[in-house]
């Protein structure tokens, strides 16, 4: 019986050779010429921020992130669907319809309590107009500045 | 989708035009209420928590009307191909998790409005619980089994921590959620590796493949170890009790009063209908390790409630030492033994609920009042509440004439006649040390002046003695399972009357 699983030992074993190998071959062989742009950590070109430390995480994320999961596994039961609707009939298109109309209700539930909304509008400029203060014209923006910094930051870099 | 589950799990193949609905119509009754009541919070804003409740309890009452209407089913014993039975069963248990649903709707009303917490998502959360409970009473499948064990915890976890602002409840609501998870895991590797050693995940399908099988059995044994943790950790079982007494005190009470009772008797249900139908077979192999489990349950539960200066800590122990018992009328595994179980989960519920609605009616709002010392003397304030609370007390320390003392000669003589006589003993002693904590409320309550501290009293209990303060629908949710408490203890034969045909399990 366990001789079944001797080839998926044989993979893992061949799987774990593989990472420590290669990440050991590169180690060795690779040219050492060491920058500080270069050990940088890589973020599609976006200037690096450490993210927990600079500033907060808005929570309105993880509320954006919870309603594309939920409408992602519908489009995932929606394509196999799809494909087997002639072999489903009638019956795979009600049951499909009910579960559209689940989720519908769930998106009808998120928009009227404002789920949608990333910040009441009067709010965030309030919000906005108290933290941040345009940038003069007259400073030379380097490709990471922002249009809009902190007053403290503007102030500091005007002395 | 149903189909294909179906094919994949050996049941019968579905023809399309024959699926059955109506032993689900209770669950789809349940769950088309709470999304009517999510959508009527969302569409209409300004408060109207009266017309949230009395929503969800008609559609509790409907659910109930169309589960006794089941109760004359003459249709095939399982539907939706070998998904879920339809016997007098699962009528029994919908019947019960039903009844603590509207009394938990009754106390919520009252705990939500007090507290200045009505948010519209109470009651729909509510409901899909108690539709995963119900789900789970009639599951004939494993996967199904998962699937409502899943419902009725994650809309708890939700209403665990529901006081979000109140620390405790989100504390409570976070360690909830991490160990339920785990046991869910637990779970999904029993159903996966009871997949591996017969080919189904079905009920009956498990039993069949399991009577003729031949040669090493270990997988299957892993399975029904597997299945019974997690079964263990949703029933609070030592060990796996350790979530229970953060959660249910951190929980709002009216919460901590339905879970105790509705989680239990959905998962004993399950527990039952798995393990005394599916691992039948293999029962002299899982009657030790269950065997364990009750004794420990029953001892360490009792043990460490005597400990506790928290009245819903105390409670939540408590509740774990009656898994226990209950887990003795599982371990005999005969029909008396299910008769028993059975019993004990139809008189629990009424018992826990009621007492932590005691609770909670004495407690004030923001949950103060929680301490033992704050029960002194209760009988002279408000003298029906004191008598209420005791007559719980009783019932749930065993003895005569209410129904826990009924319950607990059931399950004992159970366990004797299948031969556990040790387990019954265990029991008997550990019921004897349990007695000690409820006699200890009840002489707090009748026997000792109240605790006075600098003229703070009302402010600290938050509880003044007018009989108005305790609020008609609260009263209601504690008084009818004190009254239930005492018919069933009375005339018991009414509920061993219904059990005749109700505990034989079909699938």
């Amino acid at each position: 019986m366990t001789t079944g699983y001797v080839p998926i030992l044989i993979l893992a074993a061949m799987a774990g050779a593989f990472a420590v190998l290669s990440l050991a071959a590169s180690a060795l062989l690779r040219p050492k010429h060491p920058l500080p742009a270069k050990s940088a950590p890589y973020e599609c070109g976006i200037e690096p921020i450490r993210l927990p430390q600079s500033e907060r995480f808005p929570v309105k994320f993880y509320v954006v992130a919870m309603l594309f999961i939920i409408f992602d596994i519908e489009t995932i039961f929606l394509f196999p669907w799809a494909v087997a609707f002639r072999s489903l009939g009638l019956f795979g298109l009600v049951e499909m319809i009910v579960f559209i109309g689940l989720v519908f209700v769930a998106y009808v539930y998120v928009w009227q309590k404002g789920g949608l909304e990333w910040e009441k509008p009067e709010q965030a400029r309030r919000e906005l107009s108290a933290r941040f203060v345009p940038l003069p014209p007259s400073v030379e923006r380097s490709p990471g500045d922002r249009i809009t910094r902190e007053p403290a930051a503007v102030e500091s870099g005007a002395g | 989708m149903l189909s294909v589950l179906g094919q994949v799990s050996g049941g019968p193949a579905v023809a399309h035009g024959k699926l059955l609905f109506r032993p689900i119509g209770p669950e789809l009754i349940l769950v088309g209420v709470a999304l009517a009541v999510m959508l009527l919070d969302a569409g209409y804003p300004e408060r109207h928590h009266a017309t949230l409740a009395l929503l969800s309890l008609a559609g509790l009452a409907a659910a109930a009307a169309y589960s006794l209407s089941l109760w004359s089913w003459t249709g095939p014993t399982t539907v939706l191909g070998g998904m879920v039975a339809a016997d007098r069963f699962t009528v029994f248990f919908r019947l019960v998790i039903l009844g603590v649903a509207a009394l938990a709707v009754l106390l919520s009303y009252q705990y939500l409005e007090r507290a200045d917490e009505v948010r519209g998502e109470y009651y729909p959360l509510l409901l899909f619980a108690t539709a995963g409970m119900t789900l789970i009473t009639a599951a004939a499948d494993l996967i199904v089994v998962f699937l409502a064990l899943e419902v009725l915890s994650l809309s708890l976890y939700l209403l665990t921590g529901f006081s979000f602002r109140r620390l405790a409840s989100a504390e409570a609501s976070m360690k909830y959620f991490l160990l339920g998870a785990f046991s869910s895991a637990f779970f999904l590797y029993g159903i996966a590796l009871a997949y591996g050693a017969t080919g189904t995940t079905n009920l009956a399908g498990i039993a069949h493949g399991l009577t003729g099988q031949v040669g090493p059995l270990s997988l299957a044994l892993a399975a029904s170890g597997l299945l019974a943790v997690g079964f263990g950790f949703k029933v609070a079982a030592v060990p796996f009790h350790m979530w229970a007494p953060d959660a249910y005190q951190g929980a709002p009470t009216c919460v901590t009063a339905f879970m105790s009772a509705g989680t239990k008797v959905a998962a004993f249900a399950a527990f039952l209908r798995v393990f005394d139908v599916a691992f039948s077979p293999l029962i002299w192999d899982w009657k030790p390790f269950v065997w364990i489990l009750a004794a420990l349950t029953m001892v360490v539960g009792s043990v460490l409630a005597i400990a506790q200066s928290d009245v819903k800590r105390m409670l939540a122990y408590s509740s774990v030492a009656h898994a226990g018992f209950i887990l003795v009328g599982v371990t005999a595994a005969s029909h008396a033994g299910i008769q028993a179980a059975m019993f004990y989960l139809a008189v629990y519920p009424a018992m826990i609920l009621g007492a932590f609605g005691v609770v909670m009616v004495v407690s004030g709002r923001g949950e103060r009042g929680l301490t033992l010392s704050s029960y002194a003397g209760l009988a002279r304030r408000s003298p029906l509440v004191a008598a209420v609370l005791a007559l719980l007390l009783l019932s749930l320390a065993g003895i005569p004439p209410t129904a826990g003392f009924i319950a607990k000669v059931a399950v004992f003589t159970a366990a004797i006649q299948s031969g556990h006589w040790p387990l019954a003993l265990v029991g008997v002693l550990a019921s004897v040390v349990a007695a000690f904590f409820y006699l200890r409320v009840i002489v707090l309550m009748y026997m000792q002046e109240p605790v006075i501290a600098g003229g703070q009293r009302e402010a600290e209990t938050g509880f003044d003695a007018e009989p108005g303060a305790v609020g008609s629908l609260g009263f209601v949710a504690i008084a009818v399972p004190a009254l239930l408490t005492l018919i069933f203890g009375v005339f018991p034969g009414i509920l061993f009357g219904v059990l005749k045909s109700a505990s034989i399990i079909r699938f």
